[in-house]
């Protein structure tokens, strides 16, 4: 079995265990995770289809990898969309207060290590 | 069984692993760092699979920015974490699920194993017409003049997820700006390195822009360390979230779809067709519609962070 | 001498990982947050330094030997950060089991 179908098979059971974790789990946020992890698995196939088709001195085929780049930033939109949701659905529920909630943790951490 | 194979079979049980804890950890907070360090894993994933701008779009955007997303949406709904624990369904539920989930994976599976051999490709022609674009990059290539249509419509799709965030914010702070009225004190240590890191970032985020027309990175890439940087001044208070209403703001929010617009209308006159470039003027267009879009993408990104307004507009 | 180099790279590698064996080990047995961030600053700071060290000779170029460095410089000044930062907050919240 090469690496290629090794990934192939992970990718596969990546998105089984998100949608898994998407039906089981009962919270939003937990939700959004799981949803995260199976999109993230479709796109592994698509870089496995994509690797498959290494040709003309390329290490992939460009196409599908062009395709998974604008998956990902599209994925993310999506998933602050859904949390903005999340979080106007939590302060509704409580009863319409001010918003905002706690303070966001103070230096919670910068956001990119690259 | 060669060490890199070794590595690979490894490398993708660490994946499934990390991935399969964050479904089962207990708590929110835990499943979200979880789901940063299976990102990172992710991007390791995706340079065995020789797509290093992959890699780096998803340890940037994948990883970063989701995780600062995601941990910040944790901290928030902290109170309601255990509160729906008892709708979890019973064992045989989940013994169901998990049944038809492996069902999935099992036809998933198959399908990879049953991919047609010698595998299709539109590699060679990619190659072949990659000289047109004056690019040397074959993935900005395929973004910026093959698939250009797919690059612009995402650009829109940012720009509607953005209005559709800020239509989130109650009637009375329509037009404020994100954020809670008061920030706690943020950290020394915090503010140090939000001195030190964005101009570095800056110049790391215009690099890779750059070098993305022969080499691995793009404009996104840049967009999203440039969103990164502007969101750590935030969080060390040094610069403020502008207001939604802020007329600056959301040019440089249009000017990023509206210039590929523009370009690709003009495409009409001047070449064949739709964003199709004129063969001399390929390369310039291509890094006029990429600078406008590292721009915009960052500021986009960085506001679908911040979220919709929380306070009211100043008068 | 690529013979001696090998040698050297390989050296300080295992070096590196060792490093990292020693910090992930600590994170999982030291009792509390203030002893796991002292192990885990080992891992970061030493551990990564021995490996870009390691990776050096195989850098092609100058300039490539020098980004493997920023990336180094970076990792140290975030990793320092944070810890400082996971520090206070433990200090203010008190030891958790």
């Amino acid at each position: 079995m090469s690496e290629v179908t090794l990934f192939g098979l992970g990718a596969s059971a990546l998105v089984g265990i998100g949608l898994y974790g998407f039906i089981i789990q009962p919270e939003p946020l937990r939700r959004l995770l799981a949803f995260n992890l199976l999109g993230s698995g479709v796109f592994l196939l698509f870089g496995v289809i994509a690797r498959r088709g290494a040709a003309a001195g390329m290490g992939g085929d460009p196409i599908p990898q062009a395709l998974v780049i604008t998956g990902i930033i599209v994925a993310f939109a999506g998933s602050a969309l859904a949390v903005a949701l999340l979080l106007r659905l939590h302060q509704a529920d409580r009863g319409g207060a001010a918003p905002g909630g706690d303070a966001p943790p103070a230096g919670g951490g910068d956001g990119d290590r690259t | 069984m060669t060490l890199a194979w070794a590595f690979d079979a490894i490398l993708a049980a660490t994946v499934l692993a990390v991935a399969a804890w964050t479904i089962v950890a207990r708590e929110t907070f835990a499943a979200v760092v979880g789901f940063v360090a299976y990102g990172l894993l992710l991007a390791l994933v995706w340079v065995r699979l020789a797509a290093p701008d992959v890699a780096l779009t998803e340890a940037a955007i994948g990883g970063g920015v989701t995780g600062v997303l995601l941990l910040g949406a944790a901290a928030r709904l902290r109170g309601t974490a255990g509160v729906l624990v008892d709708e979890r369904p019973g064992a045989a539920m989940r013994l169901v699920v998990g049944v038809l989930c492996g069902i999935v994976t099992a036809a998933l599976a198959a399908t990879v194993l049953l991919l047609p051999d010698p595998a299709p490709t539109l590699a060679p022609e990619a190659a072949a017409n990659l000289t047109t674009t004056g690019v040397g990059n074959p993935i900005t290539g395929v973004l910026m003049a093959f698939r250009a249509l797919d690059t612009l419509l995402e650009k829109v799709v940012l720009v509607l997820a953005l209005i559709g965030v800020w239509s989130l914010a109650p009637d009375r702070f329509w037009g404020g700006a994100p954020g809670p009225e008061r920030r706690a004190q943020p950290d020394d240590a915090l503010v140090f390195l939000a001195r030190l890191l964005p101009p570095v970032g800056i110049v790391i985020g215009v690099y890779l822009l750059w070098v993305g027309a022969d080499e691995p990175g793009g404009a996104f890439q840049g967009g999203a360390l440039l969103a990164a940087m502007w969101l750590l001044a935030m969080m060390a208070g040094l610069a403020t979230a502008p207001a939604v209403s802020e007329r600056r703001l959301r040019l440089v929010l249009v000017a990023g779809p509206a210039v590929f617009l523009a370009i690709g209308l003009a495409g009409f006159a001047l070449a064949d067709a739709f964003l199709a470039y004129p063969e001399a003027y390929a390369k310039p267009l291509i890094i006029i519609i990429e600078v406008v879009k590292m721009l915009a993408v960052a500021a986009t990104l960085g506001l679908l962070v911040m979220g919709p307004p929380e306070r009211p507009p100043q008068r | 001498m690529s013979l001696a180099l090998d040698i050297f790279s390989v050296l300080a590698i295992s070096a590196g990982a060792f490093f990292f064996l020693a910090g992930t080990v600590g994170l999982l047995r030291f009792p509390d947050a203030l002893t796991r961030l002292h192990a885990l600053t080992k891992a970061d700071n030493l551990g990564l330094g021995l490996v870009v060290l390691g990776l050096l000779p195989r850098a092609d170029g100058a300039l490539g030997a020098l980004k493997l460095v920023v990336v180094w410089v970076l990792v140290l000044v975030a990793a320092g950060t944070v810890s400082q930062l996971i520090a206070r907050v433990a200090q203010r919240v008190g030891p958790s089991p």
